[in-house]
């Protein structure tokens, strides 16, 4: 059973309060989110496994913080959507704004469309995929978890990027200080195919390249001053 | 001793002539840049002299004013943080909290201590740039959580978990900086809990990651509210450069409180370009502060925590008569806890200076026990002595503080006021907009 929620009616904070008052045991709570109108910090901290559908395109930082819920966006998504993301899984079924997924330190985050730039900014352990292509400066500082991108990657793919793993399936010309392309094992590839199938994706996992860190710039080194 | 260990007491400056514009320690500095090829890092703040709360002294109070009997009469010095829009403002028994210092930078029974410290004064100590440990929320009954550009260990739990929240925009003694953590610290638990690989440079970015500009934090900090169901005031953290704007756009933004952090701010680790050339003096923020807030009619209702060089309870009682809410102390609560003293002296020589001198946290081999994650050297910080030491030290500030109140006829720390202060030189005049001692000169008014 879907319950209704008019964010008309209620707006964010009436939104957010709810959310925030389920109680941990809740696991089947269904709510239809209307009228979000690009409101900033929907469904930001929620802290249960409830599922939300949101009708319509949100703000920035929506799912901010998410744990446990699953939570997607009928529509776009603005600025640092699921940002710091903990658990759970986020779908947007348009494209996203910049810094989509950023510091996220685990769970699901599925973008059908494209992503702009600085997507998996600083990503700590989360999982990201998008559909469509990535802006500039993607995966920027990217310390953990995966990025994969069904499209093309922007300028600066990686710059300084410590363990996180970048699959990108078109081009990805210019990459970031101390990002190169990398052997992808046999564990990366089934971690890639596992990925996509729960995104949704139906693609050849030999089509895509692995792109990870040289780790040079991992201890201030004097050869490296011009990447510093 | 200057870096070249040339002791200039034994110098017959008859015989030699020193260079201004090559001085030893300069000479000191092209070498070691010849030897390393890279800037110099280390902690502390700037060495250099600048204008300070030194150069101000308080007018106490004669025939004019009457004072405040000593001891017998009350001086209150207590203070309420984040009454704009929090639920739950903080309720501080002293003006004095314990700045931002990350686990990592600092070791866990130097954290152990602040907050049992700060606990035991009624006041609040501050995570830092790697997220929460339990043994600092365990120890300090008020403790505000750093949401900084790296965002390292921000977890949700955390943010409900804390007293309040602290956005650091910059820090004092690197403005346009990000933090760094050199590989010696960054322990495997310092690793774990950062996200990163063991005993890497940690270099952390200096923007946030998801907003830039004063929209963009509005937004942000309406997302930590929701977040925190409007229930924890909300500090923004700058650096002192345009103090003025700066300060407006962050009460525009919806800060509750607004920390700024002088040019003499120390660090666990920077470019000593950084500590020594940017930033403004802590004298001079807090004025242009204090006017930016009058200028919108918000002193006093967003609450304004100045840091950068504080270190006695005068530094306190000035800062408080310039109009600050509070003052927040890094560096100083170190010493107290035993930075710089005496003891282990061969340590100190290892790592080529002696006690007094010492700026060398970013080595991780600090001889007393604070700077490092080295469990043998921690040891050397006993937690409930070190505890008990930065307890007397509060307790010092806050009574030299209320002494100097009373002087002013001051029934509370926050009645003192720039009518109460001169200043010694014609830079401190214009830096704090008080008259030079002994006319009613402010230079530029
Ligand atoms: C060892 C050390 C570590 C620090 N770590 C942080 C930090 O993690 N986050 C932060 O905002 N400021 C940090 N600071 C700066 C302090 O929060 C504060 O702004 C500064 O120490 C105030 O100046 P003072 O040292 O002269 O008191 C650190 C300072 C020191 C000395
Ligand atoms: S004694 Fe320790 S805390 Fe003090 S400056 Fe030296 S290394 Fe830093």
């Amino acid at each position: 059973m879907w319950v209704d929620v008019d964010l008309e009616a209620v707006g964010v904070r009436g939104l957010n309060e709810r959310l925030h008052a389920i109680s941990a045991g809740v696991t089947d709570a269904r709510w239809r989110i209307r009228n979000p109108h690009g409101l900033h910090n929907i469904a930001v901290g929620a802290d249960s496994p409830v599922s939300l559908l949101i009708e319509g395109h949100v703000g920035y930082y929506c799912a901010g913080m998410n744990k446990l819920a699953n939570i997607t966006v009928a529509g776009h998504a603005g600025v640092g959507l699921a940002e710091n993301m903990m658990s759970g899984v986020v779908r947007v079924q348009g494209n996203a704004s910049s810094s989509a997924g950023a510091t996220g330190r685990g769970g699901l985050l599925v973008i059908e469309g494209d992503a702009s730039s600085r997507c998996g900014i600083s990503m700590k352990g989360i999982d990201i995929v998008v559909g469509g292509s990535v802006g500039h400066m993607s995966a920027f500082m990217a310390q953990a978890g995966r990025l994969i991108v069904c499209g093309d990657a922007g300028p600066g793919l990686g710059d300084s990027i410590y363990e996180a793993e970048i699959f990108v399936r078109g081009s990805a010309d210019d990459l970031g200080a101390d990002c190169i392309v990398k052997e992808m094992s046999r564990e990366q590839r089934e971690g890639l195919v596992s990925l996509l199938q729960r995104a949704g994706f139906d693609h050849d996992p030999s089509d895509f390249r692995l792109y990870g860190s040289a780790r040079n710039l991992y201890n201030f080194h004097i050869d490296n001053a011009a990447s510093y | 001793m200057t870096d070249i260990g040339i002791n200039p007491d034994q110098i017959d400056l008859a015989e030699y002539r020193q260079s201004a514009t090559f001085p030893p320690n300069v000479i000191a500095e092209i070498q070691r840049a010849a030897d390393q090829g890279i800037y110099e890092i280390r902690g502390w703040g700037p060495k250099r002299k600048l204008p300070t709360f030194d150069d101000l002294a308080f007018l106490g109070a004669s025939l004019s004013r009457y004072p405040l009997e000593g001891y017998r009469e009350k001086c209150d010095t207590d203070v309420v943080l984040g009454s704009r829009f929090a639920k739950k403002p903080l309720h501080l028994k002293i003006p004095i909290t314990i700045a931002g210092m990350s686990f990592g930078a600092i070791s866990s029974n130097a954290k152990r201590a602040l907050g049992h410290a700060a606990t035991a004064m009624g006041t609040a100590t501050t995570t830092g740039d790697g997220g929460m440990t339990h043994e600092e929320r365990e120890s300090s009954e008020t403790l505000v959580y750093q949401v900084l550009p790296s965002r390292y260990g921000v977890d949700p739990d955390h943010l409900r978990a804390c007293d309040a929240v602290e956005i650091v925009i910059g820090q004092g003694a690197k403005p346009g900086g990000g933090g760094m953590l050199l590989g010696l610290k960054v322990s495997e638990r310092v690793a774990a809990m950062r996200t990163l690989p063991e005993g890497i440079d940690q270099r952390s970015a200096c923007r946030h990651p998801d907003w830039t500009g004063p929209d963009d934090l509005t937004i942000k900090i309406q997302e930590l509210r929701e977040i925190t169901d409007y229930e924890k005031p909300i500090f923004v953290k700058m650096a002192a450069t345009r103090v003025r704007f700066d300060v407006q756009l962050a009460v525009k933004a919806g800060a509750d409180v607004v920390v700024l952090d002088g040019m003499q701010g120390g660090t666990g680790a920077t470019q000593d370009v950084f500590i020594e050339h940017v930033g403004v003096p802590t004298l001079a923020a807090v004025r242009e502060a204090v006017e930016a807030l009058e200028e919108l009619d918000m002193h006093r209702k967003v609450q304004l925590i100045v840091s950068g060089g504080i270190r006695s309870g005068p530094d306190v009682a000035k800062a408080l008569a310039m109009g600050a809410d509070a003052v927040s102390l890094g560096t100083a609560v170190l010493i107290a806890l035993n930075c710089n003293r005496n003891i282990y002296v061969e340590d100190y020589a290892a790592l080529g200076t002696k006690p007094g001198f010492c700026h060398n946290c970013h080595t991780g081999r600090c001889p007393v026990g604070i700077t490092t994650q080295d469990p043998e050297l921690e040891k050397r910080l006993e937690p409930d002595a070190a505890a008990r030491r930065v307890r007397n030290y509060l307790s010092t500030l806050t009574l030299e503080t209320q002494t100097l109140a009373r002087a002013c006829g001051k029934s509370h720390v926050h009645n003192l006021e720039p009518e109460d202060l001169v200043a010694l030189t014609v830079e401190a005049a214009a830096m704090a907009g008080v008259p030079l001692a002994g006319t009613s000169w402010i230079p530029g008014r």
